[in-house]
């Protein structure tokens, strides 16, 4: 039955083929359970319908022995399932150190992503096979959520915080990139094709695509352009605290607290900034919120994490 | 319906408009219910169907993206809060449960009206918005979308959900202090029918659950009307905490929707098979199991939304932990048919089909459940099928099975058996057919709530609306036999199915007061094994010799 209906979906990344081993797992879990119930009943249905000589003697309306039986075997079940499950989850928060970082932006309604490069492409993404890819989500508006079946990924893109997916490709080819969830009027138009390439294309690609600017490169003139080097600049007047290698560090607050500067601390210090107040400085710097929109944040954000040395994509505290 | 063959019954005391409008009778309130909630069922119904035409391609031809939008919405919007959730606990469970318990009536008949005249109220609000324009959030009414960029008719929808909640709340305070303070000499917490431990169990869920919808979408109102700042980052909210907040009533609501349905086929599987429920206590306490858990999973619809991967493992665990209950009610049902005197009338067939398509539905919950595979599931047809599996292929033949059922005792009339039977086969098969290749469809990666689509989804796209086609009949077949048995329908006896209970007890229709005489329990319930019952529960002297 292969004449142009789907039934099974590509196997695209190195996710995929993890995820549908446990999918054909509980589907075959399922069918043979499912199944069996319902011979059981059908069974019973056919063999003590009315009239029928079957033999009624011994019948029970309790089984001690049997109701615990099957509680407890469906317990041991449904915690194997949770188990591998959760093992395979629980990695979406670790990705590898080296992953491409790309940055992407859901807005009403379309993608735009930013290669680590700086090249900028609207509702297509291009990456490497064989290689983790890291994708920083972002959205303008309303939220928005990152899917392409064939890696068998999916994630929500948030207004007010940055949420992480990364994936390393494994075959070359053309996949679907959907919205999945529900952002208004053009939803279902909301989409278009991750390109897996092969690396040497994927090169001879970013090139064709010319020198673009990165996102921090965008990041540093903008923070020279709102005047926020006129305070945090080595030479400034006003006392600021320095942002050098700030991303990923602790930082001490007024009230005795100490939090990491992560994306949400920066987020919100750009956005809220007497919200947590570093120790030591008088609140001054005024908010930026309605100032600046959520692309020229990320362009903030990308500017201060190349700052800190060590490679920080979505690794989370 | 004529009165003179019915004089003495509920019916027959006193016609008119004014008779039935101001009735305190918990009898006729649940009609004033089962007339208002089949004609939003067949609106919803009919907005699911423009829907399935529209998906049968793949562009948008039919309607707009904003139509279909606002169907999808309001299909949602009038079946969850217009007829799933009141559906079984206002109908049938109003009708049923001062009958089933020996009890005049609910403990507060008059509160009983009240909530139907507000759920009247709320659900006018519901309509202005579909009159009005429309809304296009969802039924889940998703913030920023739905305080910032949604243009529809948001805050007087949001409005009739939230008057539609105290009807809800007052339905739910009634049966909790009615099972406790009017049971029947003798009828024991463990000698109640299941129906009443599902009902019981369902109202505690709408008397905690539903205050916490009305928070939410009062601060969505607060949101979009005033500019306070609640979810809508900008104004420092944050989105998700609206999630948190609906969810954690919406999926106690499922809860609220299906057990009812599990009370029904509780009793019908044990009358069809002339046994005994099989582990009656074990259906009893999982009831309330399910009632507790559902209440810590609501982070389940949330893997992908940006919450800590942590709780999400933890929501995972106890979404797995809540499958145990209903798994053990599966296998309980199945057992009681063992070793009895089957026969297929059409709510056991109804009953049957129930017990399949639960089955299926609460396997496809296993894959939403375990994280990985949901990554991928969510927000897909996957989901939507499962929750239609569970929601209409569950608790609407559930529905259909209890009201064929007790059709006699509401009417005092059969329908044709014929007809039943065929209605009942023909929404299986058109079920099967709509919603199994959703699943297919969610799996190889089609999103919900898209008007459009991708070529190779049209396949299974084709055959879901063909089965929604069937699936029409079969619940419009009804209206015309049930509607027909009304006037012409045969007399019917007291115990037409010769079931326990003692709703079978007392006259078809009962009377006025429900009974000629305090009844008196002696047995345990579905004592279907026990010979000679049918007469004994009204003689204390002839306590049962165990």
């Amino acid at each position: 039955m292969s004449f142009g209906i789907p039934f099974f979906p590509q196997e695209a990344s190195s996710e995929a083929s993890q995820v549908d081993a446990l999918f054909y797992t509980l589907l075959a879990f399922s069918a043979v359970l499912g199944l069996a119930l319902t011979g059981l009943v059908v069974g019973y249905a056919v063999k003590y319908r009315v009239g029928s000589p079957a033999d009624r003697t011994g019948q029970r309306s309790r089984n001690m022995w049997l109701e615990m039986s099957w509680t407890i075997a469906s317990l041991i079940i449904a915690f194997i399932f949770f188990g591998w499950g959760a093992t395979l989850f629980v990695r979406r928060d670790h990705p590898p150190a080296d992953a491409l970082e790309i940055t992407g932006l859901g807005k009403q309604w379309m993608w735009e992503f930013r290669q680590p490069g700086g090249q900028r492409e609207i509702n297509e993404l291009h990456v490497p096979v064989g290689k983790p890819v890291v994708v920083s989500l972002a959205a303008q508006d309303v939220i928005h959520s990152f899917f392409v079946p064939a890696f068998r990924i999916k994630q929500d893109a948030v207004p007010g915080r940055t949420t992480h997916i990364w994936f390393i490709a494994t075959e070359p080819g053309h996949y679907h990139l959907f919205c999945a969830q529900y952002c208004g009027t053009q939803h279902s138009e909301m989409g278009g094709w991750v390109t897996v390439m092969a690396p040497e294309q994927y090169a001879a690609w970013l090139n064709s695509q010319g020198e673009g600017e990165t996102l921090a490169a965008s990041g540093e003139k903008l923070f020279r352009v709102l005047g926020c080097s006129g305070c945090h600049g080595a030479s400034s007047k006003v006392r600021a605290p320095a942002l050098e290698g700030i991303f990923g560090r602790p930082v001490a607050l007024e009230n005795q607290q100490t939090v990491i500067a992560d994306e949400r601390y920066l987020r919100d210090s750009i956005l809220i900034p007497k919200k947590e107040i570093a120790a030591g400085y008088e609140p001054v710097m005024p908010s930026f919120d309605g100032l600046i929109d959520e692309g020229e944040l990320q362009m903030l954000l990308a500017y201060l994490k190349s700052l800190s040395p060590q490679p920080s994509a979505g690794t989370k505290p | 319906m004529t009165s003179s063959a019915m004089t003495g019954t509920y019916l027959s005391e006193g016609a008119g408009p004014r008779a039935w409008l101001l009735t305190t009778d918990h009898k006729r309130v649940a009609w004033l219910y089962l007339v208002s909630l089949t004609a939003f069922f067949f609106l919803g119904g009919a907005m699911a169907v423009l829907m399935r035409i529209e998906l049968a391609t793949p562009a948008g031809d039919l309607v707009s993206d904003d139509v279909y939008n606002r169907l999808f919405s309001l299909h949602g919007i009038i079946m969850v809060w217009f007829f799933l959730v009141p559906s079984i606990p206002a109908t049938l469970g109003n009708f049923l449960l001062p009958l089933m318990i020996g009890a005049r009536d609910l403990a507060f008949p008059r509160l009983n009206l009240a909530s139907w005249y507000v759920f009247i109220f709320g659900s006018l609000f519901a309509l202005f918005s579909v009159v009005a324009g429309g809304v296009d959030t969802g039924w889940t009414f998703y913030t920023p979308l739905s305080t910032l960029y949604a243009n529809g008719f948001v805050s007087t929808a949001a409005f009739g959900v939230f008057i539609v909640g105290f009807s809800t709340i007052m339905t739910g305070i009634n049966f909790i202090v009615t099972v406790h303070t009017l049971r029947a000499p003798g009828l024991t917490w463990f000698r109640l029918p299941i129906f009443v431990w599902t009902l019981y169990a369902t109202s505690l869920v709408m008397v905690l659950a539903t205050p916490v919808l009305a928070a939410s979408l009062i601060l969505i109102v607060l949101e979009r009307v005033f500019g306070i700042g609640i979810f809508n980052p900008d104004l420092g909210g944050d989105p998700l905490l609206f999630q948190h907040l609906f969810w954690f009533y919406s999926h106690p609501a499922v809860y609220i929707m299906i057990l009812p349905g599990m009370g029904v086929v509780s009793e019908v599987l044990p009358c069809f098979s002339r046994r005994p429920l099989f582990g009656y206590k074990a259906v009893a306490m999982s009831s309330m199991a399910i009632a507790v858990f559902g209440f810590l999973v609501w982070g389940h619809h949330m893997f992908v939304s940006g919450q800590s991967a942590y709780a999400g493992v933890v929501f995972s665990f106890l979404s797995f932990c809540v499958a145990i209950p209903s798994a053990i009610k599966v296998f309980n049902w199945s057992l009681t048919l063992r070793k009895g005197e089957i026969s297929f009338e059409t709510p056991m067939l109804y009953g049957l089909f129930f017990l399949g398509l639960f089955t299926f539905g609460g396997l496809a919950g296993l894959f939403l459940a375990a994280l990985a595979v949901d990554v991928h599931v969510h927000d897909t047809y996957f989901v939507i099928a499962h929750f239609h599996y569970i929601m209409v292929g569950g608790m609407v033949t559930a529905y259909m099975a209890g009201l064929h059922f007790w059709w006699p005792k509401l009417t005092g009339r059969m329908y044709s058996e014929t007809a039943g039977r065929i209605a009942a086969t023909v929404t299986f098969v058109g079920f099967n057919l709509t919603f199994f290749p959703q699943y297919v469809l969610g799996f190889d990666g089609m999103p919900r709530r898209y008007h459009t689509y991708p070529p190779e989804f049209q396949f299974w796209n084709v055959l879901s609306s063909a089965g929604a086609v069937v699936l029409a009949i079969g619940y419009l077949m009804p209206l015309f036999y049930l509607g027909w048995s009304l006037f012409r329908g045969a007399r019917a006896t007291d115990s037409p199915w010769n079931a326990t209970g003692l709703e079978w007890q007392t006259s078809s229709p009962p009377p006025p007061h429900n009974f000629k005489s305090m009844p008196i329990v002696t047995r345990p319930a579905y004592a279907y094994d026990m010979k000679g019952l049918e007469h004994e529960r009204f003689s204390p002297h002839l306590e049962a010799g165990r």
